[in-house]
């Protein structure tokens, strides 16, 4: 059988709309909203900094992160690809949006484990 | 009696003149659905105009139009619910029109062909041979096999409007009736010819086809399985290169 890429981006993109569903609310509720508000008291740094020195928390903050990307940038392409009928284009929209999604990720990857 | 104003779409490519609306002032009846409507013109008032239906109870299929901007059974709609009007009828969206309301469907027939809608065997058993099913196993699929074939959501569907060559939310759900099909073997046959750039993949899951679809078919649902289970394959053959599927 032929290998296509489709199926590829296609799980990037379902996991990321999974991903930005589920915890995404959660966490804009909660940064957004509930702190700047100050519904609750504010966390203690120390406190956010121990979790987040967690390799298993920065996982999964990258892995929400990352999976978006790909989330937007896979909506994004059929948006340009159909929405605006650039179908000769379609090579280009799709390396520049998962291209922008993959520098994105890199870049989260950066912040999340090397920094 | 009550009457109401109809405007349908003419094309009389005989004539040479240009698609247009004709308006026709008929009783309304509480009774009457949108067919009746269209009967009562044909019958009483201009035998000129085209349209197809057959069984006005929902099964056939074939008296889909496009009622104030919506596909729906013409059939299965009251007119009433449009009073006090007017009612604006139109062929299915998405298709060439042949004459008034009467559109052309080969493109779909050709579709509902790729998608192969009949149960494979890897090897043919005998003719005596029966294949048992149970219950559970039928209602796997049952709801797919409800399709009457009445393209509405074709009519709906703007990827089909916007990319003609994709194969389409009744045939995609009609591959799925088979593929989950218990008594089926050609999941990976079908697999192969919807995996191309006509396929599956082309599906934005916008759901309209799914919204207008009279019999709750659900391709919009169907088709998001079969990217499920496309997706899995993928990454089976990726991981397991040697395994079978290859
Ligand atoms: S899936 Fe529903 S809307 Fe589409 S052709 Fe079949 S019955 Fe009609
Ligand atoms: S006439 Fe058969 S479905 Fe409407």
């Amino acid at each position: 059988m032929k290998r296509r890429a489709e199926p590829f981006w296609w799980s990037l993109f379902g996991a990321g709309g999974v991903m930005s569903a589920m915890f995404l609310p959660v966490l804009l509720l909660f940064f957004g909203f509930a702190v700047p508000f100050g519904w609750i008291d504010v966390p203690a740094y120390e406190g956010l900094r121990t979790l987040l020195d967690m390799f298993l928390v920065k996982l999964l903050l990258f892995a929400i992160v990352a999976l978006s990307f790909f989330h937007w940038a896979h909506r994004f392409r059929f948006t340009l690809y159909e929405g605006l009928q650039l179908h000769r284009f379609s090579r280009t929209i799709a390396f520049l949006c998962y291209g922008i999604a993959i520098l994105l990720s890199v870049f989260a990857c950066y912040v999340m484990f090397v920094l | 009696m009550e009457t109401i104003e109809i405007e349908v779409f003419r094309y009389q490519p005989e004539k040479g003149s240009d698609p247009a609306f004709q308006t026709y002032e008929i009783p309304l009846n509480k009774d009457w659905v949108i067919l009746d409507a269209l009967n009562h013109i044909k019958d009483h008032i201009d035998g000129s105009l085209s349209f197809r239906w057959s069984c006005r109870m929902g099964v056939c299929g074939s008296c889909g139009m496009v009622v104030n901007g919506k596909p729906v059974l013409t059939c299965a709609t009251f007119l009433e619910k449009f009073a006090p009007g007017p009612v604006r009828i139109e062929p299915l969206d998405n298709f060439p029109v042949v004459r008034d309301l009467v559109i052309e469907m080969s493109d779909f027939l050709d579709k509902l062909q790729k998608v192969k809608p009949w149960i494979i065997r890897e090897e043919e058993g005998s003719t005596e041979e029966e294949y048992l099913q149970t219950p559970s196993q039928l209602a796997d699929y049952k709801q797919y096999s409800m399709c009457i074939n009445c393209m509405l959501c074709y009519s709906a569907c703007p990827v089909y409007g916007l990319e003609p060559g994709f194969t389409g939310p009744a045939a995609l759900a009609l591959a799925q009736r088979y593929n989950m099909d218990s008594r089926d073997q050609g999941n990976r046959d079908r697999m192969e010819a919807l995996s191309d750039d006509t396929g599956m993949w082309q599906c934005t899951f916008v759901g309209d086809c799914s919204a207008v679809c009279p019999k709750n078919v659900d391709p919009a649902g169907a088709i998001q399985r079969y990217k499920v289970e496309g997706a899995t394959h993928w990454w089976k053959t990726l991981l397991l290169p040697y395994g079978k599927d290859r």
